[in-house]
């Protein structure tokens, strides 16, 4: 019944059936009806995504650790790291928000790198992580919920705002959020689930046979 | 042959994985069919879709008022006080001489929101008059609404920053205001709402062939 179906895809965005035909690396295959993008051929895309993910994750550690940046008054200095304000938010009684902002911005992100590390590391080491169903699930649905991106630009914005008021020293973890913006749209361009699921379900079918 | 007799997956009774996009064939009852691979739950269109997209919808709209019309970020300093709606801020952004940012802020916090609410309605009510209505259009802009989302969390960072950042006392305070909490779920319940609405029901009214979930 799989094996009659293999070759079949259905557009996800118009469920026009369509057939799955080989195609050159880097070319991809869009829906003839809606002009979706079905699938992609990016026959290294494991070693790149992994490779991206994994400078992200050391990245993202110092965008977290080191303060973004700290503005100076008559000689009193501030300085605040992403949680620290995520904390002081929540300590003005806007609980709801901060939750938002760590969640779109800290945990989505963690989560992210964490699941893209679990399934690519011992795929590529020739392994199949258990229960990797479940991990790309969950990569599916968090997607878009992550927002490094948009606060990549609000940080920008706080930082002509104060500069209009105040004297703005820039820190580590604003250079280090730029840099995870471009891992992490990086990451995401150089990921294909289609190959990723093909490649697990033939490892496993692999390891179960022999 | 036209694209308008083309074979749709439900119309073969076939059934595509909205997780891993496996094609699996349909077992026609409606209760607890789950996908071979990667064990979602298989529909042939997301049930109770338009409903639910509905109900997110007109919350939004509901909540765009206070989002707008309350206070979103209060700061005070020794010289001057002041409390701005997202518009009002804006507003300031651009007389202080700031047009770029005024611009981003205003595209991130007022047009988009609206231009989503205003989308998801124009294609809730096509596809509930299973309307044939340039099809290929609806759908990219269906595409459009799903990736400009979440640009609206702009002005909600904006604002954790501002007022965490600047708690120097007397000197100057900045303070997120109620607004802030309206507008954070604005964003969340239109992104839900987005997520909620199946483009294949764009489609459906071009088939002839009849199928049910
Ligand atoms: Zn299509
Ligand atoms: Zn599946």
């Amino acid at each position: 019944m799989t094996d009659r179906t293999a070759q079949l895809i259905a557009c996800h965005e118009c469920d026009l059936l369509q057939r799955d035909i080989q195609l050159n690396p880097g070319c991809y295959a869009s829906c003839r009806r809606c002009g979706a993008v079905l699938y992609r051929n990016a026959t290294d895309s494991v070693d790149r995504t992994l490779a991206y993910t994994l400078a992200a994750c050391m990245v993202f550690l110092g965008a977290n650790l080191f303060p973004i940046f700290a503005i100076e008054v008559q000689g009193d200095r501030s300085a605040i790291t992403l949680f620290g304000a995520v904390l002081s938010l929540w300590d003005q009684g806007m609980r709801s928000v901060s939750t938002l902002v760590l969640i779109t911005a800290i945990l989505i992100p963690a989560l992210e790198l964490a699941s893209l590390t679990y399934l690519l590391l011992p795929l590529k080491l020739g392994k199949v992580p258990p229960r990797y169903p479940l991990f790309m699930r969950t990569l599916q649905c968090i997607e878009p919920w992550g927002m490094v991106e948009v606060l990549m630009l609000g940080l920008l914005v706080s930082l002509v705002k104060l500069t209009n008021n105040f004297r703005v020293i820039p820190g580590m973890a604003l250079w280090s959020f730029a840099v995870l913006t471009l891992l992490l749209a990086a990451a995401a361009t150089a990921f294909n689930a289609r190959d990723v699921w093909a490649q697990l379900d033939a490892k496993r079918r692999d390891l179960e046979s022999r | 042959m036209s694209t308008a007799d083309s074979p749709i997956a439900a119309g073969r009774g076939l059934c595509s994985c909205h997780v891993c996009q496996l094609v699996s064939r349909s077992t026609g009852t409606s209760r607890g069919q789950y996908c071979p691979r990667c064990g979602a739950r298989l529909h042939l269109r997301r049930p109770g879709s338009v409903q639910r997209c509905w109900a997110l919808v007109i919350a939004s709209y509901i909540l765009y008022i206070p989002a707008n019309t309350l206070v979103m970020m209060e700061t005070g300093s020794l010289i001057s006080y002041r409390k701005d709606t997202i518009v009002s801020g804006v507003v300031h952004l651009w007389r202080t001489g700031s047009w770029m940012i005024a611009v981003i802020v205003f595209v991130a916090s007022v047009a988009i929101p609206l231009l989503k609410l205003f989308s998801l309605t124009l294609l809730l009510i096509s596809v509930q008059r299973k309307s044939t209505w340039h099809p290929q259009q609806r759908t990219r802009l269906y595409r459009l609404v799903e990736a400009v989302g979440r640009w609206s969390m702009l002005d909600i960072y904006v604002v954790t920053l501002l007022a965490a950042l600047v708690q120097l006392g007397s000197l100057a305070i900045v303070k997120a205001g109620p607004a802030a909490i309206a507008f954070g779920a604005v964003v969340v319940l239109t992104m839900l709402a987005t997520m909620e609405f199946d483009p294949r029901l764009i489609w459906d009214p071009l088939q002839k062939e009849e199928f049910h979930d």
